[in-house]
């Protein structure tokens, strides 16, 4: 994806300019900044405080950990900050320090290591859109187009209104219910493009759509008939030499 | 962090804890047998559980290494040093792998040159090919490796593709200049900073080819040690800011000498370009300094070439000091005390060697006076300075990790010797070692029990009365260490007199007979050679003289005395090498030399005398202290009996042998006598709080004539003072 629009920026470079043979280092690979800048939605200032149930909810997570290891719970901690605030701000991470009594670099580790953790803003309704191979093959290109097309946004982009976010990911393991958008903790399966619209449609309504495969599958089964291992298992015995 | 130590973690299960506890006894009791490894076919005997790469160091194979540091955890993450195990499928990592009986290590097989091959290229592939512009070039240990172990050609023709990886620079404050591109994520430095200076800054952001070595949020690294992760950073990427683009490696030349700059004595190589300072290293001194150094020993040699006196200098009628040649500046001196008669003081300070001092004691006793003292404080009352042990850090710097109990007495040695205080963390971490503080609450980089700030609870701790006295009573290997500033106080003797009372009560307690609970912790490089050569400490001598008519100032410049506490036709001279408090008073000035400009005697906080070495030549018209002083004595007409450097050393030996057993620590015994002429003298501990001068890191860069006059310090305060106002 980056590299397609490295490519179109250089074609372009080539048609304005004779072309030239520059070398510039690769950009960055990865589509999140791994060090911290002060913005107007992010920074130390903004408090951050875990509601009270959310408070129970921590004080049971690090019941889990033996005295000695509760930097074990960081991770658990992180998310259940994340569920609060619908992304993780800086101010979540030092509240998870503190929690932790850790210092704030080694939350800052983890939190920049595992790309579940979101840290800018991110909307009510996230829409992760697998475009691995087997999502791909069975047209997740149109899928994306059409969540990009009906919410007028771009990949990577938040809504203003904070309610949705795009982003294309790899697998997410449903290669087999192909295409498919995870939207929060939810899988949307076999879409199509009018399934997509109407998912997007319920979302927009405020309702919650049904989640799981639209194809009428109830999971993982063959679609329509099931093609093989039509008849009665065979018993213990079968195929085996009778003189055995 | 680091320290969860068994205790600590299975507090609430003490059975186990006995368990692991007796199991450890009975390791020791048994000595574990050796076993044997072979090492390119080498028969080596190794304990049990030592590391590859350690068996392999044994007979002196070098296994190639990035991440893996002797001070530091083993990472394991370079994997450099991979070699081939006999019967293993693939190559192991050296620096983590302990070895197994029989195991027969091949360092030098096809496998373990193409593993490192392997390694090589990968490292390279994202490594900038800008070693013409770096700063590590000539002693990068990627270039060496690569030469030595790397591929003689390169496969890498990705340029066009997605080229090499590319990292913003951080911006870590005044001392350290990162080029984080050059970066090969060994992360040593994330390692010292939260093992040895206790800082937990760094760290690594991201995962996999965008995974990087920072901050996260926009921070310095704040330590006053964070110099050594140059020297740690086996490429480029963290380099030194004051040295950057100065010289190559073998350019220069280098010269081993000791740091003056705090008591600890720190060992050092002054490397010089022309006559000039261009940097200086630490030396490994497994005593002292292990292979650190504090900041303001490596930074503030810029200071050498500022604020310099560079040619003697006499006050003319106008008031002013004007230039004159050193003949007319002696001639003046020398007038000026051949009318005092024997109404001379001296001050030394503290940055002064034991040569300049031992002449300028004959001189001045040779005059008749014998009011000879230095600037920085001590008690005086009681057995005052006769015996060496009530002035010394007694139980020496290196075993200080070992004790199990360390009562800090209005001292920050975090501040004042943070060497010293890299060893209290150490014990703190690996050694489960407790710390208490009596004195202003501090960050020391550890944590300890704060015992307030009233010093009579010393003598609570002595009869027994202090909830703490039980737990130190039970110390098998408890230390004191008392701070220069309570000394300093005008009740120090009777806070020293508590302090050698409780010393001697824990001392009779204790099985090891070298272990010794009293310690003086000393803040400046000259103190301990000048009471050993009979120096009276504080100035109180000198305000009390009266009709004082010549007053030496030998690199005194703490301001302790000043105009006012003179007589108005008393005559200043002073001596030293930086135009500071002591020089705005002067009369005269005659030019000395600084600690890199001279071979000089310097004493530790240990009582180990310790010489460094010419470096550089003093600037302008200025000499060897010694020099200048015995040149004074001949137009005095009291000539000193040493014309070169090896019959002031004799005379040295004469007044105090162990100052020229250079590298030894004597120790000082008698502590018994000490405790009772000391407990003769009168005056009790007044209830005022203890006090340190040197509170926080800003109090840390700016302490001597040297370091106040060195922009990289000055630069260090204003980051510190900056990264104060900092939200993170």
């Amino acid at each position: 994806m980056l590299s397609s629009v490295r490519k179109a920026g250089c074609s372009l470079w080539r048609g304005v300019v004779a072309p030239r043979s520059i070398q510039t280092s690769s950009a960055l690979q990865h589509d999140s900044l791994f060090v911290h800048r002060d913005s107007a939605a992010d920074n130390p200032d903004i408090k951050f405080e875990f509601t009270p149930d959310n408070i129970k909810r921590a004080d049971a997570i690090l019941a889990i950990y033996p005295e000695g290891h509760k930097r074990a719970a960081m991770i658990p901690l992180l998310d259940l900050a994340q569920r609060q605030q619908g992304w993780l701000p800086l101010s979540a991470m030092h509240a998870v320090a503190d929690m932790l009594k850790l210092p704030r670099m080694r939350v800052y580790e983890v939190a920049t290591f595992y790309t579940m953790f979101m840290r800018k803003p991110t909307g009510k309704y996230h829409l992760q859109v697998c475009t691995t191979t087997p999502c791909w093959l069975r047209g997740s290109d149109e899928i994306l187009e059409t969540i990009c097309k009906n919410l007028n946004m771009k990949v990577g982009e938040t809504s203003k209104d904070g309610m949705y976010t795009i982003s294309e990911v790899e697998c997410l393991g449903a290669c087999v219910n192909a295409p498919m958008v995870q939207i929060n903790d939810d899988y949307y399966e076999d879409l199509t493009v009018q399934d997509t619209e109407e998912i997007l449609s319920d979302l927009k309504a405020g309702k919650r759509p049904r989640a799981g495969p639209r194809s009428g599958r109830f999971a993982a089964e063959p679609l329509g008939e099931p093609t093989s291992l039509k008849g009665e298992p065979t018993g213990p015995g079968f195929g085996v030499r009778a003189d055995l | 962090m680091l320290r969860l130590g068994i205790s600590k973690v299975l507090s609430g299960a003490k059975i186990q804890h006995v368990a692991v506890v007796s199991r450890a006894a009975s390791d020791i009791a048994k000595k574990p047998e050796k076993i044997e490894v072979f090492i390119d076919d080498k028969s080596v005997m190794v304990e049990p559980g030592t590391t590859v790469l350690q068996a392999a160091a044994q007979i002196g194979v070098e296994i190639p290494r990035f991440c893996y540091h002797e001070r530091l955890a083993v990472a394991g993450n370079c994997r450099m040093c991979l070699v081939e195990v006999e019967k293993s499928p693939k190559p192991v990592a050296a620096c983590a792998m302990p070895v197994m009986k029989g195991w027969r290590i091949k360092t030098d097989s096809e496998m373990t040159k193409r593993a490192r091959e392997g390694v090589m290229e990968f490292l390279l592939v994202n490594h900038p090919l800008d070693c013409p512009i770096c700063d590590q070039g000539g002693e990068c240990d990627l270039q060496d490796q690569s030469m030595a172990f790397g591929s003689d050609r390169s496969r890498f023709t990705d340029i066009d593709f997605s080229g090499k990886r590319a990292v913003e620079d951080k911006d870590i404050g005044p001392l350290i200049k990162t080029i984080m591109t050059r970066c090969i994520h060994c992360t040593r430095c994330i390692r010292f900073a939260s093992e040895v200076a206790g800082v937990d800054d760094l760290g690594t952001t991201g995962r996999g080819s965008d995974m990087q070595i920072g901050t996260y949020v926009e921070k310095f690294f704040m330590s006053e040690m964070s110099g050594n992760v140059i020297d740690l950073c086996p490429v480029g990427a963290l380099t030194s800011k004051p040295y950057s683009f100065t010289a190559r490696p073998w350019e220069i030349r280098k010269v081993d000498s000791i740091d003056v700059l705090d008591a600890v004595g720190s060992n050092i190589v002054v490397s010089t370009r022309t006559g000039e300072v261009l940097r200086i290293l630490p030396r490994t001194n497994e005593e002292i300094n292990e292979e650190w150094l504090s900041d303001k020993s490596r930074f503030a040699y810029d200071a050498l070439k500022r604020q310099r006196l560079v040619t003697p200098m006499v006050k003319g009628c106008d008031g002013q000091l004007k230039p004159v040649d050193w003949e007319a500046a002696l001639l003046t001196v020398a007038k000026a005390m051949n009318q005092a008669g024997n109404k001379i003081g001296a001050i030394a300070g503290g940055l002064t060697d034991a040569e300049a001092l031992v002449s300028l004691k004959d001189l001045l006793n040779r005059l008749g006076s014998e009011n000879l003292c230095t600037e920085h404080t001590f008690p005086m009352d009681g057995c005052a300075t006769d015996l060496r042990s009530t002035y010394l850090l007694n139980n020496k710097i290196a075993p200080v990790e070992e004790a199990d109990f360390i009562l800090l007495v209005g001292a920050n040695p975090r501040l004042e010797a943070p060497l010293l205080n890299s060893r209290i963390r150490k014990g703190y971490i690996h050694n489960e070692t407790d710390i208490a503080v009596l004195g202003p609450k501090t960050d020391m980089r550890y944590d300890y029990e704060h015992l307030g700030e009233d010093p009579s609870a010393l003598n609570q701790i002595a009869s027994g009365s202090h909830p703490l006295a039980a737990k130190l009573k039970k110390a098998k290997k408890p230390l004191i260490i008392v701070g220069a500033d309570a000394m300093a106080r005008a009740d120090g003797g009777a806070i020293r007199t508590a302090a050698m009372k409780l010393s001697q009560e824990l001392q009779s307690n204790i099985v090891d007979g070298e272990w010794k609970v009293l310690n003086i912790l000393h803040k400046v490089a000259g103190q301990v050679a000048a009471l050993d050569l009979g120096y009276s400490a504080g100035v109180e001598k000198i305000r009390n003289a009266d009709g004082i008519k010549v007053l030496f100032l030998l690199g005194a410049d703490e301001g302790t005395i000043s105009r006012d506490d003179l007589p108005k036709d008393c005559f200043v001279v002073y001596q030293g090498h930086h135009g500071d408090h002591g020089a705005s008073i002067a009369d005269a000035i005659l030019p000395g030399a600084a600690y890199t400009e001279k071979q000089a005697t310097y004493v530790n906080t240990e009582g180990r005398a310790q010489q460094t070495l010419v470096a550089v030549t003093p600037p302008g018209q200025a000499k060897e202290d010694w020099k200048i002083i015995r040149a004074l004595s001949e137009i005095l007409g009291s000539k000193l009996p040493y014309d070169n450097l090896d019959q002031v050393r004799y005379r040295l030996e004469e007044v105090a042998p162990h100052l020229t057993r250079y590298g030894a620590a004597e120790n000082a015994n008698y502590f018994k006598q000490a405790l009772a002429i000391s407990t003769m003298a009168k005056g009790n501990i007044s209830n005022s709080p203890l006090d340190v001068k040197q509170k926080k890191l800003e109090d840390f860069f700016m302490t001597d004539a040297i370091s106040r006059a060195s922009p990289t310090m000055a630069k260090c305060v204003a980051a510190v003072k900056k990264h104060m106002e900092s939200k993170y």
